[in-house]
């Protein structure tokens, strides 16, 4: 199913045509099918171009997640992960981009994507990725306050930082 | 003897009784109020996650959570006397739990329901407060994830025999 809007897509967007000029020293895995998912690695420079002709020439109008995933140890470290689906294919497509640590900057998807906001807000609290254009980039689901990024493979598991200080007696840990 | 000499007797709390009268009057005093307040507990659902199925079941009639007097949930804190702390509580929502805490009037007792409050459970990291003794005072605590009703009961038997060992000053440090 949804393989002939798959070849379509892979033709044009898997060979970087648009803005999708490769970064150099970033190796670019081939797109492929996985699990039913069209999966497409990009240089985070051509995601904003790929998300806007999935949306306006190949109907994915939802945007499903985006997240990120730290390979600690790898260089670049994060990788940003999309999913759209489309309602009229009814099949999904991943885009992926690698980023570095030193400057986790990738194009945010809110002026494509309304739902995209809330989404990049919660990537950028957990794993530190900064969303270019996203206006409101304010923690959503930690406070106001809270250092570092928990999801991150660095951040010790048993590290508190509590809002209310603690009764005498308890100690944090970390 | 002048007018300006009158003592009042009543013994203000934590005060050694110097009279044996006085203090048998006081210690009666203590059960009788103590009997009272543990049969009309009026406990405070804070709800948080998946406890508040067993907690739904434990307010449901096969329990019969009235038979002491806690079957009556009031939501508001200044009408409860039971801070029943039901789920996880994280670090975001401390702040809360003290607030709803400190807007109960004493006398007033604090269950910890389920492990994640008792100790944060299987939860150790950036989210969870690592028991909610932390932030508040506790009472009673009852393990289990969630614990059976049983358990509950067991554990508002306990917090009724404390509440009947207790002293019942009628004069406060507050006053």
């Amino acid at each position: 199913m949804g393989a002939e809007v798959f070849d379509r897509i892979q033709s044009r967007l898997a060979d970087g045509e648009e803005e999708g000029q490769s970064t150099p020293g970033q190796a670019r895995v081939p797109a492929g099918v996985s699990h039913g998912i069209l999966v497409l690695d990009l240089a985070p420079g051509a995601v904003a171009g790929a998300a806007r002709a999935l949306k306006q020439e190949f109907g994915f109008d939802v945007f499903l997640d985006v997240t990120a995933v730290d390979w600690p140890g790898q260089e670049p470290r994060f990788e940003v992960v999309w999913h759209f689906y489309s309602t009229a294919h009814k099949v999904r497509v991943r885009l992926k981009a690698r980023v570095a640590e030193a400057s986790p900057a990738v194009p945010s998807l809110t002026a494509l994507y309304g739902s995209a906001a809330f989404m990049e807000r919660e990537c950028h609290d957990m794993y530190g990725i900064v969303f270019e254009g996203n206006a409101d980039m304010r923690p959503i689901l930690l406070y106001e306050g809270f250092v570092g990024h928990p999801l991150r493979k660095d951040y010790p598991k048993e590290r508190e930082q509590p809002l209310v200080p603690y009764r005498e007696g308890f100690e944090e840990r970390g | 003897m002048t007018m300006d000499k009158r003592v009042i007797p009543i013994e203000p709390a934590g005060g050694s009784g110097k009279s044996a009268a006085f203090e048998y009057i006081s210690t009666r005093k203590d059960e009788l109020v103590g009997w009272a307040r543990k049969f009309s507990i009026f406990p405070y659902p804070f709800v948080t996650a998946c406890c508040a199925m067993e907690f739904m079941s434990v307010s449901s009639t096969p329990y019969d959570t009235d038979r002491f007097g806690a079957a009556l949930p009031r939501f508001s804190p200044r009408q409860s006397d039971l801070l029943m702390v039901v789920g996880t509580v994280t670090h975001k929502q401390a702040p809360i739990l003290l607030k709803v805490y400190e807007q109960m009037c004493e006398p007033k007792w604090v269950m910890a329901f389920g492990v994640c409050a008792t100790s944060g459970g299987f939860y150790q990291n950036y989210a969870a407060v690592p028991g909610i003794d932390r932030i508040v005072p506790v009472d009673i605590y009852i393990p289990g994830c969630p614990p059976r009703p049983e358990m509950v009961i067991d554990g508002i038997m306990k917090l009724q025999e404390q509440i009947a060992r207790e002293k019942h000053p009628i004069l406060t440090k507050d006053f």
